[in-house]
C-alpha cells in the first residue's frame, strides 16, 4: 500500500463522518460501535488474497520458526528489564512493514520480565542456554521485590501442601497473572491526552475521600496508569508516531490500537495476552477509508493482515516445563469476532471476515485465538463462512452470544479460552484450577495422597468398607471439598494481592475504567472423571484395593454404570452437582478487593499434566491417564456421537460456571457430510443447535486421524497444522509426543 | 437441553405405535451420515444378509438387541427433536435391517413424524415387500443399498438374492418417494465397469433418484469380528483409492445422477 506524502499532510479531522454522541463526551468505545457499525449481511465473496508485500513480509518470519522450534527460543535479551521503554524500536522489515512496532528491538528476541518472579527468568534464561545479566539479578534480589517473592511470603503451609501436592495448580504466583484484557481501541479513538484527562478526573474524584488503604491503592494505581499512558505516547514516538490525538486514518487506526497492545505486552507476561474485541471497531475506520477512497478492499486486508502477522509473533521468555503444561508456546491473543448487538442487529462486519481471512493468507496458526461468539441469529453468510473456516483450518473456537449478551452486554470480550470481560470495565483475578479427582481420592484416604501418601487435607477417617457406599463416599468428598475451596480462595487472595503489589498491570489498568469490576476466577479440573466415579460407586458395584499402609490405590469395578456424555440425565446430573456444589463453596470465602466468584470448567492443554499426578480412579481409568479436556467426556465413553455428548455438556449450568465451560469436539471430514457445501451447512446446523441448547463453548477440529498420525510421523511436512486443544489452539507439531497422542487418542467422530 | 412443548413436538400418548415392541442394538446422534442433516439414528436389531464387507456384523443377530417399544425410542429422539429443528435433520431408522421388524419400524415412523422430524429409511431393500403403504407414507426419504448389478455377484457378497431390492426400488419409483442410493465400491468385487454401469443406468431409470452415495469400502469394523471371535472375510482388502473412487462416481454422473 502506498501512501504519498500528498496524503499525509492533508490528513482529515480525526472523527469525520462519525455518528452518535454519548462516546465524545465520555470514554465509551461500545457506544461509538453501537452507533457506528456497518452490519455485513454478505458472504466471502469480497475478499482478497494476500499481496505479495504481505507474503514476502511473512515468508521473511517463517524462515526463522525452524531455528526457534529447534532452540525453543530464537533470541532473548538477558539485560534489560521490560517496560514499555525499555527497548529500542524494533522492525521485522522497515521497507515493507505497514503497522510497526516489536516487544523488543528484534524480532522473536524475547525479553525479560523479572516483576513477576526472578525465579521463572532465570530458570528460562538457563534453559535456553543464556545468563541473567548480574546487575539486573543484584537488583531483583537486593532492592526490588517480585510478585513471586511476596506470594511466597504469605503462603500457609496448607497451601504449600496443596499446591506441591498438585491438588491445587497452575497457579499465577511466579509469574503473570494475565487474562486483563485492556481497551487498546481508546487510543485509537480518542487519543492518549483524552485518555490521561479521564483517568485524571477518575483520580480527582478521590481528592476529598478519607484516606484509607483501598482508596491510598486507588489513587497509586491511577498515578501509575496515568504515567502508563505517557510511556506508551514516548514508546509509539520512537516509532516517529504521535499518539496524542486520535487516529485519523484507518492505518493510524490499526497502528494506535497495536502500539496499546505491544504496551501491555512489553510491559506483562500475563499467562494470557488476550486483545479484545477490535474488529468490528476497525471496520469503522476501514469502512470510512474505503468510502473515501483512500483504500481499496486489497489494502484494507493488508492492514488486518500485518497486524495479524505482528499478533503471531508475541513471545515470552518462559521456563520449557512452563510450555509443556501449556503445549507450546501460547499467549493467548484471543480476538472475539461476531457477535449480535443491542439492537439486534449483527456486530458481525467486513473485518470480522477480513480477520478469519488471514487463516488463508498467512495460513493456519494458533495465535491469535480466533474466537466466535456465535448466534442463530448471526447472518447466515458469516456462518458459513466460519464453518468453511473450520473444515479448512481447525483453528477458531465458538461462544455462545446469546449466553453472554444478558449479563455481559454486546462489547464483551474472551481472555484466554473462555473468560468473558465487558471490555474495559470487567477484569479477573485467574485462579488456574484445582483438581477434583484427586479430591475424591484424598475423601476416600483420609486426606492423604495416593501417590505420595503424605497427609495433605486434613486428616479424617479413610474409607472402611469393602464396597464404596455412595452416600457415604458423596459425603466424605464434599467436606474435602469444603477444605479444598477454602484453602484455594486463601492461596488466591494472596497472589492477587501481591501481583497488584508488585506487578501491577499499568498500562492494561489505564486502558480501563474506573472502578474496574473483578471477578475472581476459580476452576475445576477433571469433572469427567469425578462424574463417572461418582456414577460407578452409585450405579456399579467399586471394591477399594488397599496398599500394606492401607491407601486405597486401586478400585475394582463389577457392572455397568452410566457415563457422563451420552445424555444420561443418571450421571449427567451428578456432573451438574458437582460444578453447583463447588461454586457454592467458594463463594463461602470472601475474595480480594471484593471480587465476584466465578468458575471456569476448563484445563486448558494440563489435562495430560493431571491425569499424570492422579492415581486410579473408581471410573477405572487407570493411574496417569490423562483427564479429558475441559467438561469433555472421558476419551471413548461418549458412545452416543459427538451431538450427545455436547449436549450433555450443555447441562452443565452457566450460572455455576461464568467463567466458562469449555469442550472440544474432533470430527472427520466425513463425520460432517459427504461434500463440502454439505458438511458446512451440518456444522452451522450443529453450532446452532448447541447454542440453542445453552452450551457455551465449543472447539471445532475438523480432522482425519491418519493426518495426525503422518504429522508425528512427519513434522517437518506439517509446521502449520493447528489443532484447538482447550480453550485455544496449538501447532500440532510443537506439542510433546505425550500430547500428540493424548490428541490422537481423542474421540473422534466419525462416519462408520 | 430445553425440552420444546410446542404442540407438534408432544408425542401422542394415546398412540397405538407407541406399544409396538422390538428389538434395537443401540441409537446415536449422527451428522451427515445417515441422511440429510443431523440426525437420531435409531439401529434395529438383526438383519438376513451377510455383506462380506459389513461393517456392522453385532448388529446381525435380532436375539442380541435389546427390547424396546417404540414409544421409549421415540422419547428418546423428542429429547433431540429442538436441536435437530435447529440444526436441519431428522430421524433414521437403520440396522441390521429394519424391514425386518418392519411393524416396530413403521411404528417409530410414525412416532417420528408425530414429532415433526423428517424420516429415513436405511436399507437394503431386500425386505421391501414387508414394507406397508403406512411405513412408506410415513417415510420422507429411503436410503437404498444396491450392493451390486450382477444378481450372482449379489448373492456372493449378501448372500441373498437381488431382485427384491429391485422391485423394491420401482415400487418406490411408483410411489414418489424420494430415494437416495448407496453404492459401496469394494476393489475387485463391485468396482467391474459394467457392473457400476448397470446400478447407473437401474437408478438413473427410476427418476425418484435424488442423488447416489458412493461409499469406499473401509475396514474399521474389523475389529468387531474380533470381538465376535469371527473373521473379517475382506481383512487383506485395501480400500479403493482415489482414482478408483473418481471413475466410479464418474460412472453415477455419466448415467445422470447427482453423486458424492
Amino acid at each position: 500500500m502506498t501512501v504519498t506524502p500528498a496524503e499525509i499532510t492533508t490528513t482529515p479531522p480525526a472523527w469525520r463522518g462519525f455518528q452518535g454522541g454519548r462516546w465524545r463526551e465520555h470514554v465509551d468505545v461500545a457506544d461509538f460501535v453501537a452507533t457506528n457499525v456497518r452490519p455485513y449481511e454478505g458472504d466471502a465473496g469480497f475478499l482478497t488474497g494476500p499481496t505479495e508485500r504481505t507474503t514476502a513480509l511473512w515468508q521473511q518470519l517463517v524462515a526463522l520458526f525452524p531455528e526457534e522450534r529447534r532452540r525453543g527460543v530464537y533470541d532473548v535479551d538477558p539485560h534489560t528489564p521490560a517496560s514499555i521503554t525499555a527497548h529500542a524500536p524494533g522492525y521485522l522489515d522497515r521497507d515493507r512493514e505497514l503497522i510497526v512496532g516489536l516487544q523488543t528491538d528484534a524480532p522473536l528476541r524475547r525479553a525479560i520480565m523479572p516483576f513477576g518472579g526472578l525465579r521463572m527468568v532465570q530458570a528460562g534464561l538457563e534453559a535456553y542456554g543464556y545468563q541473567l545479566d548480574p546487575l539486573v539479578e543484584k537488583i531483583f534480589t537486593s532492592y526490588r521485590k517480585t510478585h513471586n517473592d511476596g506470594v511466597f511470603d504469605a503462603y500457609t503451609p496448607q497451601i504449600l501442601a496443596a499446591r506441591k501436592a498438585g491438588i491445587i495448580t497452575g497457579l499465577p504466583d511466579a509469574y503473570g497473572r494475565g487474562r486483563i484484557i485492556g481497551d487498546y481501541r481508546r487510543p485509537a479513538l480518542y487519543g492518549v491526552d483524552f485518555l490521561i484527562e479521564a483517568k485524571r478526573q477518575e483520580k480527582a474524584s478521590l481528592d476529598d475521600a478519607p484516606s484509607t488503604l483501598d482508596v491510598i491503592r486507588d489513587r497509586e494505581e491511577l498515578a501509575e496508569q496515568i504515567r502508563a499512558l505517557g510511556e506508551l505516547k514516548e514508546m509509539a514516538a520512537g516509532y516517529g508516531f504521535d499518539l496524542s490525538g486520535p487516529a485519523r486514518t484507518a492505518r493510524e487506526a490499526v497502528q494506535w490500537l497495536y502500539f496499546a497492545y505491544l504496551a501491555a505486552a512489553k510491559e506483562q507476561n500475563g499467562a494470557a495476552m488476550s486483545l479484545g474485541r477490535t474488529a468490528t471497531f476497525l471496520d469503522v475506520f476501514l469502512e470510512r477509508d474505503l468510502a473515501e477512497g483512500r483504500i481499496t478492499e486489497t489494502e484494507a486486508q493488508e492492514l488486518v493482515d500485518d497486524l495479524v502477522i505482528k499478533l503471531r509473533i508475541i513471545r515470552y521468555l518462559r521456563t520449557p516445563e512452563y510450555d509443556q503444561l501449556f503445549s507450546g508456546d501460547p499467549t493467548w491473543v484471543t480476538e472475539s469476532l461476531g457477535g449480535m448487538g443491542a439492537d439486534g442487529r449483527t456486530l458481525v462486519t467486513r473485518t470480522s471476515f477480513r480477520y478469519l481471512q488471514t487463516l488463508y493468507n498467512l495460513g493456519p496458526a494458533p495465535e491469535p485465538n480466533l474466537t466466535v461468539l456465535w448466534s442463530p441469529a448471526l447472518p447466515e453468510g458469516f456462518k458459513r463462512f466460519c464453518a468453511q473456516v473450520s473444515l479448512d483450518t481447525s483453528a477458531i473456537q465458538y461462544e455462545n452470544d446469546d449466553l453472554l449478551r444478558p449479563d455481559y452486554g454486546c462489547d464483551t470480550a474472551i481472555a484466554c479460552c473462555v473468560s468473558a470481560m465487558r471490555v474495559g470495565k470487567n477484569m479477573q483475578f485467574f485462579g488456574a484450577r484445582v483438581n477434583l479427582a484427586k479430591a475424591l481420592l484424598y475423601a476416600l484416604n483420609g486426606g492423604r495422597d495416593e501417590m505420595s501418601g503424605a497427609q495433605v487435607a486434613p486428616a479424617t477417617a479413610p474409607y472402611a468398607g469393602d464396597v464404596l457406599d455412595y452416600d457415604t463416599v458423596r459425603a466424605a468428598y464434599d467436606r474435602t471439598l469444603d477444605w479444598l475451596a477454602a484453602t484455594y480462595v486463601d492461596a488466591l487472595n494472596i497472589i492477587h494481592a501481591m501481583h497488584d503489589k508488585y506487578a501491577y498491570e499499568r498500562i492494561e489498568m489505564a486502558l480501563h475504567d474506573y472502578p474496574v469490576r473483578r471477578f475472581l476466577a476459580c476452576g475445576i479440573a477433571g469433572l469427567s472423571v469425578v462424574a463417572d466415579s461418582l456414577s460407578a460407586i452409585r450405579y456399579a458395584i467399586v471394591r477399594p484395593v488397599r496398599d500394606e499402609t492401607g491407601l486405597i490405590v486401586d478400585y475394582r469395578v463389577e457392572g455397568d454404570f452410566p457415563t457422563y456424555g451420552n445424555d444420561d440425565d443418571r450421571v449427567d446430573q451428578i456432573a451438574v452437582e458437582l460444578v453447583e456444589s463447588f461454586m457454592a463453596k467458594v463463594r463461602r470465602y470472601p475474595a480480594y478487593r471484593d471480587a465476584i466468584h466465578t468458575q471456569s470448567v476448563l484445563t486448558i492443554t494440563s489435562n495430560v499434566v493431571y491425569g499424570k499426578h492422579t492415581g486410579n480412579t473408581p471410573d477405572g481409568r487407570r493411574a496417569g491417564e490423562p483427564f479429558a479436556p475441559g467438561a469433555n467426556p472421558m476419551n471413548g465413553r461418549d458412545r452416543h456421537g459427538m451431538v450427545a455428548a455436547a449436549l450433555s455438556v450443555a447441562k452443565l449450568p452457566f450460572d455455576s460456571a461464568r467463567d466458562g465451560i469449555s469442550l472440544t469436539n474432533t470430527v472427520t471430514p466425513a463425520g460432517l457430510g459427504a461434500t463440502r457445501d454439505e458438511r458446512i451447512t451440518n456444522l452451522v446446523g450443529i453450532l446452532d443447535g448447541y447454542t440453542d441448547a445453552g452450551g457455551f463453548h465449543m472447539n471445532v477440529n475438523v480432522l482425519d486421524r491418519a493426518t495426525l498420525e503422518d504429522a508425528m510421523a512427519h513434522p517437518e511436512r506439517y509446521p502449520q497444522l493447528t489443532v484447538r486443544v482447550s480453550g485455544y489452539a496449538v501447532n500440532f507439531v510443537r506439542l510433546t509426543p505425550e500430547q500428540q497422542r493424548d490428541v490422537v487418542s481423542r474421540t473422534f467422530h466419525e462416519s462408520t | 437441553m430445553t425440552p420444546s412443548t410446542t404442540a407438534a413436538t408432544r408425542p401422542d400418548s394415546a398412540a397405538a405405535w407407541r406399544t409396538a415392541s422390538g428389538r434395537v442394538h443401540s441409537w446415536d446422534l449422527s451428522t451427515g451420515v445417515d441422511g440429510p442433516g443431523t440426525r437420531f439414528v435409531a439401529f434395529l436389531a438383526g438383519c438376513p444378509l451377510r455383506c462380506l464387507y459389513c461393517h456392522n456384523p453385532d448388529t446381525w443377530r435380532r436375539r442380541d438387541g435389546a427390547p424396546t417399544t417404540a414409544g421409549e425410542l421415540v422419547n428418546r429422539a423428542a429429547r433431540y427433536a429442538r436441536f435437530i429443528g435447529r440444526s436441519g435433520g431428522g430421524f433414521t431408522a437403520s440396522g441390521g435391517e429394519p424391514l425386518l421388524q418392519s411393524r416396530f419400524t413403521e411404528a417409530l415412523m410414525t412416532g417420528a413424524r408425530s414429532l415433526g422430524l423428517h424420516t429415513a429409511l436405511d436399507t437394503s431393500g431386500f425386505l421391501g415387500a414387508r414394507a406397508t403403504d403406512t411405513l412408506l407414507d410415513h417415510t420422507d426419504l429411503v436410503l437404498l443399498d444396491i450392493k451390486s448389478w450382477e444378481p450372482q455377484l449379489y448373492r456372493t457378497l449378501t448372500g441373498v438374492p437381488l431382485e427384491p431390492t429391485l422391485a423394491f426400488a420401482r415400487r418406490l419409483a411408483q410411489r414418489g418417494t424420494a430415494v437416495r442410493v448407496r453404492f459401496v465400491v469394494v476393489p475387485g468385487l463391485t468396482d467391474d465397469p459394467d457392473n457400476v454401469a448397470g446400478v447407473a443406468a437401474f437408478a438413473a431409470g427410476l427418476g425418484n433418484v435424488e442423488r447416489v452415495d458412493t461409499l469406499p469400502f473401509h475396514r474399521l469394523g474389523a475389529d468387531k469380528y474380533e470381538r465376535l471371535d469371527t473373521t473379517f472375510p475382506l481383512k487383506d482388502v485395501e480400500p479403493p483409492d482415489k482414482a478408483l473412487m473418481d471413475r466410479v462416481r464418474a460412472q453415477f454422473t455419466a448415467a445422470g445422477l447427482t453423486v458424492t
